[in-house]
């Protein structure tokens, strides 16, 4: 099938408070096809989180919320489904990788526990002991030693970068077409997010899984994205290749924002304004990717 | 004047954990030059924020002296030897009083300090937000009406506002977006100029510490791996440490790609064998 797994034309966001409507997200385009690795890359509020709580059906709920624009997943209207129908989807067809891991694991259930909840959502009456051993050897998969000892620990008896793991393979063990991760690596020290970034990597080539990747951090993007959206203040302001938008940024704010980035190779810090009426010009999109799908 | 500021002298820091023992600083020698950016690099729980605290006087050393200016900073410091050494933190939110408004914050240090009188406060108030590039206006908001740059350039404030000498940052631009950080880095370096500074910078981003740093103290599991040049450090570091955490920079450009696979390769250790046992020893 030709069809992208996740398809977005011109998604708003609005929150309405007593002062009125503050839109958040100005009509945002964005497709992601099967086995991509998509990267959304912005500055904090730029509107990345809460498209990735959109495309989960998070968002809907609120009552402030306005929401409006075209969202399709494999084909599937998001936009019709009741919540009871989303719901179902969260956790087997689409899962999500939080930023911090100690907070997004629950502290009062043991990690064993939390893997089973996850692999009932597929197979409701899948016995506790089946559970763990395929649990274990989704831990195996992320490069985690002794699988039993981690499934009878508590989050907080592991370290960061173990604890992102286990949500690695928590998120994977059901086989989503599509996961969001959103800034996996910036709780993690550079090491060991490296480490679990390459595996996130590995992982996902192996599933065929589309990949939603949301982060501020260019050098991360870079490593692992196939293709970059760029956002600012709500908008798309680029997108291409990451190859293509890394050597040749178009958009003065990417151009700002890769200027901003200190190099190892040195040159001192450039002084770049961090407002700019450039920043808001329309946006460039680099040939040769976007159109085809 | 003399060159070296601030001297750690075979200093060691442990910490009873139950039964054990743990040793968060483990010996550590080291001179920080009057004027100078010297960068504290290193993994979470490699004792860089230990360090700090123990310049900043919070905890005392189990062994070894620290000599400010050539003496020995005792364990109970006086007004002007907490006035000379002075903190900015990771997250401004958290390290401004959210109920205070920015005027009240600076003028807390000022009052501590006794500097000055109630007209020469209020006009060094308007002085220092202008220093740090904010506007006398903003005196008036609450932290949460500011934004994080903003809220760092008053912690920057804060830490100036009593003709500090030692700057201690403790990752003071990681909280903040990249183009934010640029300014503020900038913020730093011209202040460090301007007041003939002393900045130990802690961080965990190799790239911040190579646009910003002078020399770089790589710490691990509590001891001193590596000194040297930020030059140096970038171009041939001596440890396989070292050459492990530039390997594992995100980096923008096809140059640093090259530059930091070259010097990745060239240790016996490959980053991931590196990354394996540290991860077991834990």
């Amino acid at each position: 099938m030709n069809q992208p797994t996740l398809n977005i034309e011109n998604l708003q966001l609005g929150f309405k408070s007593h002062v009125g409507m503050s839109k958040v997200l100005h009509g945002i385009s964005l497709n992601i096809r099967k086995g991509e690795r998509v990267a959304l890359v912005g500055e904090s509020g730029s509107g990345k989180s809460v498209t990735a709580r959109i495309i989960l059906g998070l968002l809907q709920t609120l009552p402030t919320a306005r929401i409006s624009g075209v969202l399709e997943f494999e084909g599937r209207d998001l936009t019709k489904l009741s919540a009871k129908q989303r719901h179902a989807l969260r956790g087997t067809e689409m899962s999500m990788i939080f930023q911090d891991p100690t907070s997004a694991l629950n502290p009062v259930y043991t990690i064993a526990v939390q893997f089973t909840e996850v692999l009932r959502r597929r197979q409701p009456k899948l016995k506790k002991l089946l559970a763990f051993e395929q649990a274990a050897a989704a831990l195996r998969q992320v490069a985690i030693d002794e699988p039993e000892r981690v499934l009878n620990s508590y989050s907080f008896q592991l370290s960061g970068g173990m604890n992102q793991r286990v949500m690695i393979a928590m998120a994977l063990i059901n086989n989503p077409t599509l996961l969001i991760a959103d800034e996996p690596g910036t709780a993690l020290d550079v090491s060991v997010q490296a480490q679990t970034l390459d595996l996130m990597h590995k992982l996902v080539q192996e599933h065929q899984t589309s990949v939603l990747f949301i982060s501020h951090n260019l050098g991360v993007v870079r490593d692992f994205a196939d293709r970059v959206y760029v956002i600012y203040k709500g908008r798309i302001v680029e997108e291409g290749a990451t190859q293509l938008l890394f050597s040749n940024p178009q958009h003065p704010y990417t151009q700002a924002l890769m200027s901003a980035v200190p190099r190892i190779t040195g040159g001192g810090i450039p002084n770049i304004p961090d407002v700019s009426d450039r920043y808001s010009d329309p946006a460039y999109i680099h040939p040769a990717s976007g159109g085809e799908l | 004047m003399n060159k070296v500021i601030l001297s750690l002298q075979n200093i060691t820091k442990t910490f009873a954990l139950g039964a054990h023992e743990v040793r968060a600083i483990d010996d550590v020698s080291l001179d920080i030059h009057r004027g100078e950016c010297l960068a504290i690099v290193g993994e979470s729980g490699s004792g860089k924020s230990t360090l700090a605290n123990m310049i900043l006087g919070i905890f005392e050393p189990t062994s070894g002296e620290i000599l400010f200016n050539n003496s020995v900073l005792p364990a109970v410091r006086d007004l002007p030897l907490r006035r000379a050494i002075q903190l900015v933190q990771q997250n401004p939110l958290s390290s401004l009083n959210p109920r205070r408004k920015i005027a009240a914050s600076l003028r807390l240090a000022l009052d501590v300090h006794s500097i000055g009188d109630k007209n020469e406060r209020q006009q060094k108030i308007g002085e220092l937000l202008e220093e740090v590039g904010l506007t006398a206006e903003q005196q008036n908001r609450f932290p949460s009406a500011l934004s994080g740059g903003q809220r760092q350039r008053v912690a920057i404030a804060r830490a100036l506002a009593c003709q500090s000498e030692l700057l201690v940052l403790d990752e003071p631009t990681s909280a903040l977006d990249v183009l934010v950080q640029a300014r503020v880095l900038n913020l730093l370096n011209e202040l460090r100029a301007k007041r003939q500074l002393t900045y130990i910078f802690i961080t965990h981003d190799l790239s911040v510490v190579r646009n910003i740093a002078d020399r770089v103290a790589v710490f691990r599991h509590g001891k001193l791996v590596e000194l040297n040049k930020v030059e140096k450090i970038f171009s041939s570091p001596d440890h396989a440490y070292t050459r492990g955490l530039i390997a594992a920079i995100p980096v923008v450009t096809q140059d640093e790609v090259l530059l930091r696979d070259s010097l990745g390769n060239d240790g016996s250790t490959g980053n991931h064998n590196l990354l394996g046992n540290k991860e077991e020893t834990r």
